[in-house]
């Protein structure tokens, strides 16, 4: 709000403020009870991905990244593919590759159970929410001026 | 009957995304497609898919509409039509007779050819814990089949982050 003319206007922007924290909460739901329910990790991490994403489309693009960087979000992509891999090799304490390592796997329907399953979970949409925002972030960035100067600039060369 | 109505809405804007003139238009008809597509994983009770399908079909949406709001590309037409016509026709004849001979070998509909699936469905919930059998398949069984579907996607976003970097880019302002 210290920029009136940034972003939308002010319904887009007073409704987006209202909404944008359940949306980021509805995909944090999704991920955690992705082995209970339909969803999962992919699906909960694109949520999570299209809260940030609202942001930047209602307030424009300062006010998301300011939540949200491009390093940070780098960062994060690359701490999930991490997790998921370190989760896949340490079923190796039990003899194989992606081995359950919890041997009580708690009782079904509960939060708490079915041992590495969440864990991946998290990991994934991690990965997921954090790549899918990047490639959001950097097609924005990339304005419609440069792109513009970019094929004038071909069209120059292509004329001499 | 509903799922054929909808594969009939989705071929028809799928031929709507493919002949409009303007950009956005199409864009909006492929967001159909999509949207149709996640109804009929609703009614094949896939609500594991039908969520991922419509979550994924908003951002391709958000995208696309956002890449292509400020650029309209001309249609190029040229006075062929006769025999671009005649060669579509005959493409789609050779397409369905074909399809005629080869989808008659295929396996009926919901009866897979796999016997270890049924394994899955028996013993998923006692051996992972999961009540999500999806869950309990694509991350305990087919755990490899995911890790290769997330270095697929890692790969993406590394390739669209060096191709649209700002660092080392080529400046000429002069010309």
């Amino acid at each position: 709000m210290k920029n009136p003319e940034k972003g939308m206007t002010l319904i887009v922007k007073t409704i987006t403020r209202l909404t944008v924290g359940l949306i980021l909460l509805y995909g944090i739901y999704i991920v955690l009870h992705g082995h209970i329910s339909p969803g999962g990790g992919f699906a909960g991490g694109v949520i999570i991905a299209l809260s940030f994403i609202h942001l930047m489309l209602a307030f424009g693009k300062e006010v998301a990244l300011k939540k949200l960087s491009q390093a940070q979000a780098s960062i994060l992509e690359s701490l999930g593919a991490i997790m998921f891999l370190s989760i896949a090799l340490l079923g190796f304490l039990g003899g194989y590759f992606f081995f359950n390592f919890f041997l009580h796997k708690g009782s079904p329907f509960a939060l708490f159970s079915a041992g590495i399953i969440p864990l991946c979970n998290i990991a994934i949409s991690l990965k997921v929410g954090a790549g899918l925002f990047a490639i959001f972030t950097v097609l924005v960035l990339f304005t419609p001026l440069e792109i513009n100067r970019f094929n004038k600039d071909n069209g120059n060369n292509s004329n001499k | 009957m509903e799922l054929q109505l909808l594969l009939l809405f989705m071929v028809f804007a799928a031929v709507v995304a493919v002949q409009i003139e303007d950009l956005l238009s199409s864009v909006i008809a492929v967001g159909a497609v999509g949207l149709g597509l996640s109804m009929a994983f609703l009614i094949l009770k896939a609500p594991d898919l039908a969520i991922t399908q419509l979550v994924v079909e908003i951002l391709c949406l958000i995208i696309l509409i956002r890449a292509t709001i400020n650029k309209d590309l001309p249609l190029i037409r040229d006075g062929r039509w006769l025999f671009n016509t005649i060669s579509t026709l005959l493409f789609i004849g050779i397409f369905l007779i074909c399809a005629y001979f080869a989808f008659k070998d295929l396996p009926k509909f919901g009866q897979p050819t796999m016997r270890v699936a049924q394994e899955y469905i028996d013993k998923g919930l006692e051996k992972t814990g999961a009540a999500n059998i999806v869950a309990s398949i694509i991350l305990d069984f087919r755990g490899y089949d995911t890790l290769g579907e997330a270095t697929i996607l890692f790969t993406a976003v590394m390739g669209v982050l060096a191709v649209m970097r700002k660092v080392g880019r080529i400046k000429n302002e002069k010309s």
